[in-house]
């Protein structure tokens, strides 16, 4: 016997007990820290780049957060940095509409946005998991002020065309119900001694007293009308005072058609890492990361260059784009080094001198296709009238949902919600309509949730299509699990002087802590080349 | 393999389909499929998202963007398009876990005698079904 196996090595569980009662909770913190636990995604804190040599250059395509970090990062190590931009605005996908905003599509569509002063929507990313501790970090540190975001609301509705007579129900009345009648058949297989080999007779009580107390169960053990469940599902008439303020309790949904319903994913929805609570938005509008992002490095920045090749060889980069403020004249920029964000849509289609394995990997990655709705209403009807501030009501229909503005609540006049969020599918079909056949679409759907007011409210609505966005011809990365096995390390690792960034270089796609990641990745490999240590 | 595809595209006409959600996807891949009887549905509810209405394509200033699948001399071997739509290359996605054979063989048969292509060989469902891939979206 060796002595290995007779003296094991010690759990990481042990190994923190000890830390901690030696170093107490500070220490047993840091040590959490560096062993990876704690924090939230892989961010380790900022790159600290120092000692690039003097006169190295960067040249950075695209100022969308990862361009722009990068940027930031570099400069901050003694790179002299240059950033081209495709369009007339920094920020990328990180973007917020507002009244007076255009907005136009290939194929050629424009839309004018109608919003009222201080009405906006996020038509990109809207909300920020509270794990993601690079893009918060950068928030923190430009000062970039974040409120939080609602994700789940209890009285918001759920729909399912084929249950419940096509009328939505509200979270509450479906997630308590679903608890309440798992709890109840549980409790009485255990009851009844139905499942006896799989419950230790030591645990049996744990486990009923834990299944009643998590479903809301009667005394009796059942999910039935009563104080109990109108205490989770609601009243149908709610406790008042005077003479008739006694409640009038709910009658749960019928078990057959809560269990047929597939409502249930929307419970599941918010218990997702990701989805979780607490979620953030930036105040004022999701673009506000992007000007914060913008406000340390806008002096690098050139807007309106269109690239249409990156060649490289032993000695720099050359770049040749289109100065789009400048009739269209072409241009070129060169550089030592050249971290490149564009979309992988538009890269796989430029004149681009990099490795054939490389290559192959941009080519392999498409966008997913993605399109959101908001509209504008002369008031907030769903608070008023609906009792519903901020949160998500789902549909089996093609829009998917309604999403509540979770600021500005209470407020008066004209507010704007997200009128529809697509993928797949939807996407597809609503991205090959005209923007007022996805408006028109939009209004018609979302009024299974408020009949009366969806229609006679109305202002005015825009319906985005990522896959017609010039810029980048997509919402966001779709990796399949074999483009990952078969290119992810090539898409990732320096190609010469070239190296890609963006979220999707990242296993955190669609998110913008994947731009954060991938760009302090690619900016410490590119350090480490240029000064030779790698 | 292609009977699990074949039901999942039945089951996908005119149903949910909840994927894995995937980052800030709301609801991962979720989205009702039109009912798609045709090459031409096909086309009106999926590919013209992209080629455009008039099967024209559009680009950017870049000169990146969506081919024309008008008259569009690679479509002369159908092979070509069944290929491009099963596994998608470059911006395009793959279609190979959202349509059926049968779809996209009638889609592909469209788009060749359409948009000023007449080519009259019309391919099979069995052509498509033989030259279907392994891709799968990643958790």
């Amino acid at each position: 016997m060796t002595t290995e196996s007779r003296y094991p090595a010690q759990t990481r569980r042990q190994l923190l007990t000890r830390i901690g009662i030696l170093a107490g909770s500070a220490g047993l913190y840091q040590a959490m820290t560096s062993l990876g636990h704690a924090m939230g995604t892989d961010f380790k804190g900022p790159p600290h780049l120092t000692g690039a040599r003097p006169g190295t250059t960067v040249l950075v395509l695209g100022a969308g957060l990862s361009g722009m970090l990068a940027a930031y990062e570099l400069r901050r190590a003694g790179y002299s940095v240059r950033i081209l931009e495709f369009q007339n605005r920094a920020g990328g996908r990180n973007i917020t509409l507002r009244g007076g905003d255009t907005l136009t599509e290939l194929g050629g569509a424009t839309q004018k946005v109608g919003f009222a002063p201080g009405n906006y929507i996020n038509p990109g990313p809207w909300r920020i998991p509270y794990h993601h501790q690079g893009l918060l970090h950068y928030c923190r540190e430009f000062r970039i002020a974040l409120e939080p975001f609602v994700q789940l609301n209890h009285n918001a509705w759920l729909h399912s065309s084929s249950t419940f007579g096509g009328k939505p129900v509200r979270y509450r009345e479906l997630a308590s119900d679903i608890n309440g009648y798992t709890g109840e058949l549980l409790a009485k297989a255990i009851d009844q001694h139905k499942l006896d080999d799989l419950v230790m007779p030591e645990e049996r009580e744990h486990v009923l007293s834990t299944v009643r107390g998590w479903a809301g169960l009667s005394d009796k053990g059942t999910w039935a009308s009563g104080a109990r469940s109108s205490l989770r599902r609601g009243y149908d008439k709610m406790p008042s005072a005077g003479i008739d303020g006694a409640p009038t309790y709910s009658t749960p949904f019928p078990r057959a058609e809560v269990m047929k319903s597939g409502l249930w994913q929307w419970m599941a929805f918010p218990e997702a890492l990701d989805m979780q609570t607490t979620m953030f938005q930036p105040v004022g509008g999701m673009d506000n990361i992007g000007k914060g992002f913008a406000s340390r490095v806008h002096d690098l920045i050139t807007l309106g260059c269109a690239v249409t090749s990156i060649h490289q060889d032993d000695h720099g980069v050359k770049v040749t784009y289109k100065d789009t403020a400048h009739g269209n004249a072409i241009r070129e920029a060169a550089a030592d080094y050249c971290v490149c964000t564009i979309p992988l849509p538009v890269l796989s289609q430029l004149d681009i001198q990099v490795s054939g394995p490389l290559k192959s990997a941009i080519a392999a990655v498409p966008y997913a296709s993605s399109v959101k709705l908001a509209f504008e209403f002369k008031r907030r009807f769903w608070e008023e009238d609906d009792q519903i501030y901020g949160g998500i009501s789902f549909t089996d229909q093609p829009i998917s949902q309604i999403s509540y503005p979770g600021h500005g609540a209470l407020s008066k006049g004209p507010a704007v919600l997200l009128g529809g969020y697509m993928f797949g599918p939807a996407a597809y079909d609503f991205a090959g309509m005209t923007p007022a056949q996805r408006v028109e679409e939009g209004l018609r759907q979302g009024s299974v949730f408020h009949p009366k007011q969806y229609r006679s409210e109305f202002l005015n609505g825009i319906g985005v299509a990522w896959s017609r966005m010039p810029w980048t011809l997509g919402c966001c990365s779709m990796w399949s699990e074999q483009a990952r096995k078969a290119h992810y390390k090539t898409l990732v690792s320096m190609d010469n002087r070239i190296v890609l960034a963006g979220e999707h270089a990242s296993y955190v796609g669609c998110w913008q802590e994947g731009a954060i990641l991938s760009s302090l990745a690619a900016a410490t490999q590119l350090h480490k080349r240029a000064t030779g240590a790698a | 393999m292609r009977r699990f595809l074949l039901l999942l595209a039945i089951l996908l006409a005119g149903t949910v389909l909840p994927h894995t959600a995937c980052a800030d996807t709301a609801s991962g891949e979720a989205g009702s499929l039109q009912p798609m009887a045709t090459g031409e549905a096909v086309y009106h509810h999926v590919c013209q998202a992209c080629h455009m209405p008039d099967g024209k394509g559009a680009r950017n200033i870049a000169g990146a963007g969506f081919p024309a699948l008008a008259g569009n001399a690679r479509l002369q071997d159908p092979g070509y398009p069944i290929y491009m739509v099963l596994n998608g290359r470059g911006g395009m996605p793959w279609f190979s876990g959202l349509l059926n054979d049968k779809q996209i063989a009638d889609v592909v048969n469209y788009v060749r005698t359409h948009f000023g292509n007449h080519w009259q060989d019309a391919a099979k469902p069995e052509a498509v079904s033989e030259m279907r891939p392994d891709i799968k979206l990643e958790e």
